[in-house]
């Protein structure tokens, strides 16, 4: 992947908010909302891998989902490519599908158990190409490949499959009619280390000829850092820090990035035996009674009286680096103090 | 292992065929280990290698199509294969805990979760319904659900992948089991909340004494946990051993690929991942030959004439594989 920093945003998500219904009693009256996703801002930019992280239930899914009109957000905009898909209707909509797919983390869920697998790659070719048989046959057997799956299968049923291969067949399906944008949410979770690398690889190879752009959900922190050029973490709801790659890892700035990033198991069992790593303490707080203040406030190991007060802002603090948290607001007043001090000085000096 | 405490889990030379419309798919090939009590064994392998196809012929939860063909499958030294309807029913909802690997698999979706998980306490652990309500809300706290009790009136579809992982996770620890066999248990759990399941199941462990089968793709976790790993390729075990020896010196190629694939959070960033060549196997023919054969780059004759048996290399560490990685010769035996 290209060092070189992509410029023009392909996605662009504002204030995206996605809350569920709660309903209760007899008469199932809305009592109250699950913020599953609560003012998100950010860009993904064209060709760029966006990894996206976070605690499982953060909302991920239903961000990924959101974006590409699978939900109707509660509010917030989304625009790829320049168009505002949140207000697409459904004509224009289904013209927009072929070019923004989405890898889903549940193949079970998303592959229809009557198809063969086949016929479920074939699907997105039959219905927005104008490919014959035959040529649909060559392209199914040419995706296949590039997910690795055995040819002599495709005249399996997805029953028939692992879990593993299940989702891979949900890959192929996404790659099928070259899409400009995937969402993919857990793509790799479920497969073995060396398929998941040739999953990636392809992943890479695709946006390298075809200059794909990717919002890449995972669990995986050693498979985001290789596959990202930038990285979201999410905690409830929210993104609580936004930074490239290489600054994220080795300096993460979020108290939550921190614990995230000393909590990935190291493929080695003497090293584990030792490896320290922050437990975060504290009640989960849940996405239908955020606490009031910070969201991390609760089981943060840095928690200062404030941020039981008031909600941090998400900010650019350095070019190019975003966080959500109070340490970071005071930092950023610590240097500007020092910055006007030295002001002072230089101008004392010159007196 | 296996002289020195009675197994909880004895599985002898096991063999799982599918039946299917392009002909036989064999799926387990005389896999053999055991379990010992508070053992936590790690099994990791290929996708499609028939790790869960071991882990369903155990307790008979196999689709129609599949036929165990041959075997033994001792549970405290009962012989499961030959139990009846009612002591698989009472063994699988009490005695063994089973996470499945796709949580929609155990969860209803039509019933609420709460419904799902006190139903298991109120028939096997004989509580009432307000009991079954507070110790359900206690197991979902457990693996780290928010809001426990107002939840337990959600259905599945109102959890997030995650989620419903970790509710499957609650029904099978649900009632003390002796055994719990882990299909991927944590594979959508982000770090923070792997590291308190894992937590978790360990105290278990401890306080039950429980055998552990966990089967997972993240060898950063078996590296964590496990006592002993099983390798499978290609429905077989092709290798197996003590954590630290089988990090130390793999020696199967499948293994050793795949330790040499893993990128990590530290270090260099590779530009390219590795990955093994080669298409994986069909499972089709019946196994005369090494089954890696294809994708090892040290095959030999033997390897295509013969299907190599495990062999112990030491220390409780075996290999099913005609070559030495120290000599970097073929083996004699
Ligand atoms: N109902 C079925 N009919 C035919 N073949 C099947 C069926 N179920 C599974 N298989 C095949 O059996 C083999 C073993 O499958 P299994 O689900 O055990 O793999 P696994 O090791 O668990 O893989 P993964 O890591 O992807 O979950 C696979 O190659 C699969 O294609
Ligand atoms: N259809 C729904 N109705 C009600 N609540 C929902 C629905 N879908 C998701 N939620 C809730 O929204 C929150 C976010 O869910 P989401 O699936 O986006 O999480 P996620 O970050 O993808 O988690 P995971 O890593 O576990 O997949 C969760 O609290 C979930 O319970
Ligand atoms: S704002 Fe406070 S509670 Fe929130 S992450 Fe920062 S230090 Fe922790
Ligand atoms: S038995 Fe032969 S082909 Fe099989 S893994 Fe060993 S060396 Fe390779
Ligand atoms: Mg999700
Ligand atoms: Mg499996």
């Amino acid at each position: 992947m290209s060092e070189m920093a992509p410029i023009k945003p392909l996605v662009e998500v504002r204030d995206l908010t996605m809350h569920f219904d709660i309903h209760a009693g007899i008469l199932r009256r809305k009592v109250g909302a699950v913020k599953a996703v609560d003012g998100l801002s950010f860009d993904i930019m064209e060709g760029e891998t966006l990894g996206l992280v976070g605690e499982s239930g953060c909302g991920k899914s239903t961000t990924g989902r959101a974006i590409l009109r699978l939900y109707d957000p509660t509010a917030g905009s989304v625009r790829i490519g320049g168009v505002d898909v949140a207000s697409l209707g459904s004509a224009d909509l289904r013209r927009a599908r072929p070019q923004m797919q989405m890898i889903f983390q549940d193949p079970q869920a998303s592959l229809n158990p009557r198809m063969t697998v086949g016929s479920i790659i074939a699907e997105p070719l039959r219905e927005h190409s104008d490919m014959d048989r035959a040529a649909r046959d060559v392209r199914v057997r040419e995706l296949m490949d590039a997910v690795g799956l055995n040819r002599a299968f495709a005249s399996r049923y997805p029953h028939e499959f692992s879990g593993g291969q299940r989702q891979r067949i949900g890959i192929a399906r996404a790659l099928a009619l070259n899409p400009r944008f995937i969402v993919c949410d857990e793509p790799i979770a479920a497969l073995d280390v060396s398929i998941q690398a040739q999953v990636v690889n392809l992943l890479e190879d695709l946006q390298r000829d075809l200059g794909l752009t990717y919002l890449f959900i995972s669990h995986d922190l050693s498979m985001v850092r290789h596959l990202a050029n930038r990285v979201a973490v999410m905690y409830l709801g929210k993104i609580v820090e936004l930074a490239p790659r290489d600054a994220l890892y080795s300096d993460p700035r979020h108290p939550y990035t921190e614990a995230l990033l000393s909590a990935v198991p190291v493929a080695d069992p003497v090293v584990e035996a030792t490896r320290q790593q922050i437990i975060l303490q504290g009640d989960v707080p849940s996405p239908a009674n955020p606490p009031k203040g910070c969201n991390f406030c609760t089981r943060c190991p840095k928690v200062m009286p404030v941020c039981h007060e008031v909600s941090p802002v998400f900010v650019e603090h350095m070019p190019g680096r975003f966080a959500a948290c109070h340490l970071i607001d005071e930092e950023k007043d610590a240097s500007v103090l020092r910055e006007n001090k030295n002001d002072n000085v230089q101008q004392g000096e010159t007196q | 292992m296996r002289d020195t405490i009675a197994p909880l889990l004895d599985v002898a030379q096991l063999k799982t065929v599918f039946h299917t419309r392009s002909g036989a798919v064999h799926a387990v090939n005389s896999v053999s280990f055991s379990v010992a009590p508070g053992e936590l064994v790690g099994v990791v392998g290929e996708s499609g290698s028939g790790k869960s196809v071991t882990m369903m012929s155990l307790m008979n939860l196999l689709p129609r199509s599949a036929e165990i063909v041959g075997g033994e499958v001792l549970f405290e030294g009962r012989d499961v294969r030959a139990m009846n309807r009612a002591e698989l029913l009472r063994l699988r909802g009490r005695d063994v805990g089973f996470v499945f690997q796709d949580p929609m698999t155990s969860l209803n979706p039509v019933f609420t979760v709460g419904r799902q998980i006190t139903e298991r306490l109120r028939k096997h652990m004989n509580m009432s319904k307000a009991e079954a309500k507070m110790r359900a809300a206690e197991l979902l706290s457990l693996v780290g659900i928010s809001d426990a009790a107002r939840r337990l009136q959600d259905y599945p579809h109102q959890f997030s992948g995650g989620m419903r992982q970790r509710v499957v996770i609650a029904i099978a620890l649900a009632c003390d089991p002796k055994l719990l066999i882990a299909d991927e248990p944590t594979t959508a759990l982000d770090v923070t909340i792997q590291a308190q399941i894992i937590a978790l199941v360990r105290d278990l462990r401890q306080k039950l004494d429980m055998g552990i089968v966990w089967i997972t793709h993240d060898l950063g976790v078996v590296a964590g946990i496990a006592d002993r790993v099983i390798v499978m390729y290609a429905g077989q075990i092709v290798e197996q051993g003590p954590v630290r020896e089988l990090f130390a010196r793999p020696q199967h190629p499948y293994t050793r690929a795949l330790l040499e694939t893993l990128p990590s959070v530290t270090g260099a960033r590779s530009e390219r991942l590795r990955t093994i060549e080669g298409q994986p196997p069909s499972l089709g023919g019946a196994p005369d030959r090494c089954p890696f054969a294809p994708r090892c780059a040290h095959t030999f004759g033997r390897c295509l004439t013969e299907n190599p048996q495990r062999i112990e290399v030491g220390g409780g560490h075996d290999v099913a594989c005609w070559w030495d990685p120290q000599t970097g010769e073929m083996r004699h035996v």
